[in-house]
């Protein structure tokens, strides 16, 4: 959905054009029919429809930011870089050169960046992510002295990068907010932790390895907190079964949330 | 020969970890001869998760020496409900119904938090009518209101402060008549909703709101009467939960434990949201660092929200209180009728006698829901405990393909050890206190 503006059709407002159906975007899956059915159950005519599931892709330069007008905040179809120098090219040019003083290369450490909605997205190589996670907190002009903690997602259809942990980084010195996002795949489940930068992380952690099983290596303790100890698998995983009870109605029989037909 | 009372009474149990005691009050002698014959001092204190003084259902891990503590930890996740996960399963209008329950004392933030994710992944920010922003802004200001003062009444119980215990509880039950009348419930109202509100102010809830306020300033003086200048409180709380700001910055302290620490640090002034850089109101701050300076913080902020509340009432102008869009709006608005509230009857009698597409339409968005763009997300609000914010995904389907809430209770709780370890037992009940843990938020 990073497609920009149609300029065959500068008159018409956003709201008026339909979602553009070009392939631009990172697909992280597919989807099939349009009521959850694939039993051959499905007699509405839309079973064969395929449609890609399409996330915002990498932006170009300049990336734009809170001061640059307010590009992309009421289209939501349209992606960022806005076209103007703004305070995400700030953030990101500190963060290149101070990776640079480090001997990192830049472009290996940060694998895209998104710039959708008007918010930020680095995507890290998950091995260097305490060093960009200290980069970012220590270097004067970047300050990011809060870390929100970590979300985790999980992309079942994004093969190879099936995990995601979503970490918010908010600088209370320059007002600035930003993300960092890193991938891990199911096979290897594995992140560095990041409570010796933001102790704050701890709890987060372990949440995000409760619910998905992401190891984050490094953390004092990681224990489950929200389950019980000696629960099995990861809950909000996509795959993970609802476990719900068929209920029978007058001999029918409903099926659990996640196998039910729903609108996809 | 054991009757009832005897067998409730601390009976030493060997296990693999040690003596074990259950106490259940009144029966320290036991447990003091007991520790007293252990050859080490070391005594590992379980309080909770069925503890009066723990706000929910917190475990607290205390290990003592003496009247000290020296190490602290918590166990939490006896009110995880799944929340999030549920939230995966309905469409994203239903969602408000879930994240109202998470916090449940700071509803309206939890309900603006989410919506707000939802109305900026969808990109329509910029069209909600000015009258929902008004609505939920003094929404939000009525519930930081009534937030605080359950934090300050229970703190006080928890001191053995009972007069201020009904003092709090006494306002917040004028809240919460107001929260009845506006949304038809006392909590768990899922009253904002993606693109807007569910319904309009019903007529007589401005006047009561000002009325409200009018008593609101003449209550509030005598929390300041009874426990600002009071020696036994202040003897409490100054001192205590200790946390300077390079603490609240490492465990991720925010709202009163930050400005506490000396920082305005207030996400209403910092990010607006809801158009809060229009209103004027100031944000309290203290230097103590300690449960003394939360107390008098959330006391000011208590008369900053009623400043909020009175410029909203001024400035609600008629008008919308849903964006336009009728892919997003639900077509029907709620009216009373005898049988109580529901869809409006013209809404029925169109949609069953005059316009199948109309019912088409309706049955479409309300069961179906309506499309969000792919993306993600993260919106943060100022809630009572600090920044809530919400981490929404979106797969381009009618329903949220992972939500996240950075619960500010979960992420201050973390903080209870760095308050209380090195501190007295009595003195971890104030800390806590004066963290404002809500166990629907930290657990979720």
């Amino acid at each position: 959905m990073s497609e920009p503006k149609n300029p065959e059709t500068p008159d018409r407002p956003d709201e008026a054009v339909p979602a553009q159906r070009a392939d631009t975007g990172e697909v992280i899956g597919t989807r099939h029919g349009m009521f959850g059915a694939n039993n051959g159950g499905d007699t509405s005519g839309y079973g064969g429809l395929v449609r890609s599931v399409r996330m915002p892709g990498a932006s170009a330069r300049p990336y734009g930011g809170p001061g640059d007008g307010g590009t992309s905040r009421s289209s939501g179809v349209e992606s960022g870089g806005g076209g103007a120098y703004g305070e995400f090219d700030e953030v990101a040019d500190e963060l290149e050169g101070a990776l640079d003083e480090q001997g990192l290369v830049p472009e290996n450490v940060i694998e895209k960046t998104v710039v959708d909605r008007g918010e930020i997205t680095f995507h890290i190589g998950r091995e260097y992510l305490p060093a960009v996670a200290r980069t970012l907190r220590d270097d004067p002009a970047l300050r990011f002295e809060l870390c929100t903690g970590v979300s985790g997602v999980h992309y079942p259809g994004d093969k190879g990068r099936e995990l995601h942990a979503v970490y918010h980084l908010r600088s209370i010195t320059h007002n600035r907010l930003i993300r960092l996002e890193v991938s891990a795949p199911d096979a290897d489940p594995h992140v560095p932790s990041l409570v010796g930068v933001y102790p704050t992380n701890d709890w987060h952690e372990r949440e995000t390895y409760d619910f998905f099983g992401l190891v984050f290596d490094g953390h004092p303790a990681l224990t489950r907190i929200m389950m019980p100890d000696d629960w099995q698998g990861f809950p909000q995983r996509k795959d993970y079964p609802l476990g719900g009870i068929p209920v029978e109605y007058k001999g029918a029989r409903i099926p659990a949330p996640d196998q039910r037909r729903s609108y996809t | 020969m054991s009757t009832p009372s005897e067998a409730s009474r601390a009976t030493p149990r060997e296990t693999t970890e040690g003596t074990v005691y259950t106490v259940t009050g009144g029966d320290w002698d036991e447990v003091a001869a007991g520790a007293a014959k252990s050859d080490d001092e070391r005594i590992i204190v379980n309080m909770g998760p069925q503890h009066p003084s723990t706000h929910g259902v917190l475990r607290l891990i205390l290990e003592i020496d003496g009247e000290t503590v020296t190490e602290a930890r918590c166990g939490i996740g006896y009110l995880h409900t799944g929340i999030e996960k549920n939230l995966e399963y309905r469409t994203w209008t239903q969602g408000t119904t879930f994240v109202t329950r998470m916090d449940y004392l700071t509803p309206f933030f939890n309900e603006t938090a989410y919506c707000l994710a939802v109305e900026k992944l969808l990109g329509i920010t910029d069209q909600v009518p000015d009258r929902a922003s008004v609505i939920r802004v003094m929404l939000m200001e009525l519930n930081r209101l009534s937030s605080h003062l359950v934090c300050i009444a229970t703190g006080g119980m928890e001191l053995g402060a009972t007069t201020i215990m009904i003092y709090g509880f006494r306002d917040r039950e004028l809240i919460l008549d107001i929260y009845e009348l506006i949304t038809g419930l006392r909590m768990n109202h899922a009253y904002i909703r993606p693109g807007g509100l569910a319904q309009d102010l019903p007529p007589g809830a401005v006047d009561q709101v000002r009325a409200f306020v009018k008593k609101m300033r003449r209550n509030i003086v005598e929390y300041d009467k009874l426990a600002t200048g009071n020696p036994v409180f202040k003897g409490r709380m100054e001192g205590i939960g200790y946390l300077d700001l390079a603490g609240c910055m490492a465990t991720g302290a925010t709202g009163p434990i930050v400005r506490s620490a000396g920082l305005p640090h207030d996400l209403r002034k910092t990010q607006p949201y809801c158009g809060y850089e229009n209103y004027d109101f100031e944000v309290p701050t203290a230097d103590t660092c300690d449960a003394y300076g939360r107390f008098l913080i959330r006391l000011e902020e208590m008369r900053q929200s009623l400043r909020i509340v009175e410029q909203c009432l001024d400035r609600l102008e008629p008008g919308p209180v849903m964006v336009a869009d009728k892919k997003i709006a639900w077509p029907a608005q709620l009216a009373l009728g005898p049988d109580g509230l529901g869809n409006s009857l013209d809404h029925i009698k169109k949609i069953m006698g005059t316009s199948m597409e109309a019912l088409i339409h309706h049955f479409k968005l309300v069961t179906e829901g309506f499309r969000v763009p792919p993306g993600q997300t993260y919106t943060a609000v100022e809630s009572p405990k600090g920044e809530l914010g919400v981490h929404a995904v979106s797969d381009g389907g009618t329903r949220p393909y992972r939500v996240h809430f950075r619960d500010p209770s979960f992420t201050n709780l973390q903080a209870m050890a760095a308050m209380c370890e090195g501190g007295q037992v009595a003195d971890v009940i104030v800390a806590v206190a004066s963290i404002d843990p809500v166990m629907g938020g930290v657990d979720r």
